[in-house]
């Protein structure tokens, strides 16, 4: 016995200890189990696919997920590596074996010269489970020190909305502003583009998004209110 | 057994001094969200108590060894502001600051997953900018607005309410005056979906037919606010929904 | 306080154990633990009462002085419990000011000794508005091996029972003191009981193990009259049923007046 309402364009709002379902049910994102009935952990909108009933939480922090790219803060240094703040409960770890050569000395290799504390970095999340921090990597391509762009922090769960399918909605923004965009799974993006102007048009794009990330036609939406902006910048100038 | 001063607390027709029936709650307002720095917050008014609760986490704990291997640990601060009272009071925490934070903080543990975060610490921050009474409980009551605010995953909210004996009449939501004069106070927190009451106090002096009738009392008040409760959380989101 | 890393197959012993209704020490659910109490243990104290509930073990001591009322309570004397779980007693415990462990505890052994008015706090008053007599009650944890409220509450009302204050006369304003001695106007006997829940039975008296696996506690205080003046839920990031409550409520009135007897004779 589901009890949501069964039209599905409407996605209902539950809060924490909301019950959900009861029976054949799997628990999904934001739900726990009890005694065979599903309840809601956090605010947020029900839905389900097939068995799987799951809860969009309208605000959640960031869980780090072995694959997942992420945007991170080095806030401290150490002979061993690196910790680095990806907004998730636990401070996640960069070796120093990760970056530099394998033989590497700790007393003879500068580890502050590669990463500093202050700097930004785009890494993978490589490991991660209850008895230790977040294990990232920069060996990948696109990843490392990022030395250029506005960072703009959204709420992880909006995340997916911000790609869109097959990244229609972050393709769109970028075409529309012309902005460079890298999108950490941990709710921090990265803008880079020509000018401060395009970036704060991307930006606006991405609160927007935020906001209303619940409803409907949004693509359409943000598009229009882009181009709308363009345009009210264009007259202003002439 | 009622004393002379306590028998003023209500008048011939049932009626409090504040106006109020005795199985009558005071107004209550419920907003959430209204601290920026913070990951989670909420405010709330009930009759002249006004409380704001600041929450931060879960975060790496520090110092560490305060830290639990398999679970986070909540920190809870229940602290009044020195204009809170008729009487300026110090801002050190009192011993009365430190029972009620350890309450405080075991009513709320059982409402969160503190399994999914081994090695990490919640902050409450609870505020009492202004008080008459019943603080403890609406101090509960905000906090876990706060902490779903948060995006902290519960199992239920928390809500508290306090029921007493004053005048010699077993009454709902005991202001300040009523607490200090009357026979008996309750404060009890619950939460509804999984019928767990996890704070219960009592002082002064109840038989025990009495207490379960203010207990029960309690309980009704509770599932009152929990509605409120639950309306304060939606309605942040609601109003987007609105303006579209 | 360092939380102690319980161990798993004990916690399971103990549930499974209590699942039969059968506790690790062969004891029923609602039985108590050997109980001695001493009286009179400290002779400079005006009062003072040890308690030995298992291993658990607490001295009670009381002075009673002088000193001002509280503003708003001109003609009653002043009552104060402070409670201190020293380091001696239990790895668990570190020196430092008390923390909210001891507040808790000093708070809850209060309100049962307050709010029962064991203390005729009238009788206290010397001079209204000027000068009365105030109560110290310091507990004093030597041996921790569980249960410390419902220990530390009896050995309170043992020390109150058992302190004298001298007799005085007021001359010019000054207490001058006279031969001899009057007992403290104790007219009530506040008895506490702590139970704690375990999966879902409800036992009373917990040993140091039971409280380490235990999911909440409910301490109850009742008095002569069985009427309830404190109520207490601590220990553990556990909850009660509202049934769970009420049964609890019905164990204590029938519990109480046993361990009040014991107190009262000694």
């Amino acid at each position: 016995m589901l009890k949501i309402p069964l039209f599905y364009e409407k996605k209902q709002l539950v809060t924490p200890g909301d019950l959900l379902a009861e029976g054949d049910y799997v628990s999904g994102d934001s739900t726990y189990i009890e005694n065979g009935k599903i309840y809601a952990n956090r605010l947020g909108l029900v839905d389900y696919d097939g068995k799987r009933v799951h809860v969009v939480a309208l605000k959640a922090f960031y869980v780090p997920v072995p694959g997942d790219t992420v945007i991170g803060k080095v806030v401290e240094t150490s002979p061993g590596g690196w910790a680095i703040d990806i907004k998730a409960p636990h401070l996640a770890r960069l070796r120093a074996s990760d970056v530099v050569e394998r033989s590497f000395k700790p007393e003879t290799t500068d580890l502050p010269s590669i990463f500093d504390v202050g700097d930004l970095i785009i890494a993978n999340v490589v490991a991660y489970d209850r008895t230790r921090d977040p294990l990232l990597t920069v060996r990948e391509p696109g990843l490392g020190k990022i030395v250029r762009g506005q960072l703009v922090e959204v709420t992880p769960t909006k995340i997916p909305r911000i790609i869109g399918r097959q990244g229609s909605m972050v393709g769109m923004i970028k075409r529309e502003t012309g902005c460079q965009m890298t999108i950490g799974q941990n709710g921090l993006v990265l803008i880079s583009g020509r000018s401060a102007e395009d970036e704060k048009l991307a930006i606006m794009a991405l609160r927007k998004i935020e906001k209303e990330s619940h409803t409907s036609g949004l693509t359409d939406r943000v598009t229009e209110m882009i181009k709308n902006e363009k345009k009210s910048l264009e007259d202003k100038k002439t | 057994m009622t004393s002379k001063k306590s028998e003023k607390l209500i008048d011939k027709k049932g009626i409090r001094l504040d106006g109020r029936k005795v199985d009558e709650m005071r107004p209550v307002k419920m907003q959430v969200g209204v601290l920026p720095n913070a990951d989670g917050s909420a405010y709330l008014e009930q009759g002249r108590n006004k409380i704001l609760v600041g929450v931060y986490g879960p975060k790496e704990a520090h110092p560490r060894h305060i830290a639990q291997q398999d679970r986070a640990v909540i920190q809870c601060r229940y602290h009044m502001a020195p204009f809170s009272v008729d009487e300026r009071k110090s801002p050190a925490p009192s011993r009365r600051d430190v029972e009620l934070s350890k309450v405080i903080r075991e009513a709320l543990e059982p409402a969160v997953f503190l399994e999914y975060y081994p090695r990490t610490s919640i902050q409450v921050y609870i505020e009492i900018l202004q008080a008459d009474g019943g603080t403890r409980c609406a101090g509960i009551t905000t906090a876990a607005l706060a902490l779903a605010d948060a995006g902290i995953p519960m199992r239920d909210l928390v809500v508290a309410c306090a029921a007493g004996k004053a005048g010699g009449k077993i009454a709902l939501d005991l202001m300040d005056t009523e607490d200090k004069v009357g026979e008996a106070d309750v404060p009890v927190a619950f939460m509804p979906n999984l019928n767990a009451i996890t704070l219960l106090q009592m002082d002064g002096n109840l038989s025990v037919d009495e207490f379960t009738t203010a207990l029960d009392m309690a309980l009704e008040g509770c599932k009152k606010l929990y509605a409120i409760q639950k309306e304060a959380l939606k309605s942040k989101y609601e109003s987007i929904e609105e303006a579209k | 306080m360092n939380t102690p890393i319980v161990i798993n197959v004990k916690k399971k012993r103990i549930t499974e154990l209590l699942a039969n209704g059968k506790r690790v020490d062969g004891r029923a659910p609602t039985e108590y633990r050997k109980l001695d109490v001493e009286s009179g243990v400290i002779e400079r104290a005006e009062g003072s009462a040890r308690v030995h509930l298992g291993k658990t073990d607490v001295i009670v001591g009381v002075k009673v002085d002088t000193g001002k009322p509280f503003p708003d309570m001109p003609d009653k004397g002043v009552l104060t419990v402070n409670a201190e779980l020293v380091p001696l007693a239990s790895p668990a415990f570190e020196p430092g000011p008390p923390g909210e462990q001891a507040v808790e505890l000093a708070r809850v052994v209060d309100r049962g000794i307050r709010e029962s008015k064991a203390i005729d706090l009238e009788k206290l008053c010397v001079e209204s508005g000027k000068q009365v007599f105030v109560v110290f009650i310091d507990v004093y944890v030597l041996n921790h091996d569980g249960n410390l409220i419902d220990a530390s509450a009896i050995a309170a009302l043992a020390a109150l029972i058992n302190t004298k204050m001298f007799k005085y006369t007021v001359e010019d304003g000054e207490i001058v003191k006279k031969p001899g001695y009057t007992p403290l106007p104790v007219v009530n006997h506040p008895v506490a009981v702590t139970f704690a829940k375990i999966g879902n039975k409800l036992i009373l008296d917990t040993g140091l193990d039971e409280e380490e696996v235990m999911d909440a506690r409910l301490t109850m205080t009742m008095d002569k009259d069985g009427h309830i003046c404190a109520m207490q839920k601590g220990g553990g990031s556990g909850y009660f049923t509202r049934e769970e409550i009420l049964e609890a409520a019905k164990i204590a009135s029938e519990k109480t007046p046993e361990l009040r007897k014991i107190v009262v004779k000694s």
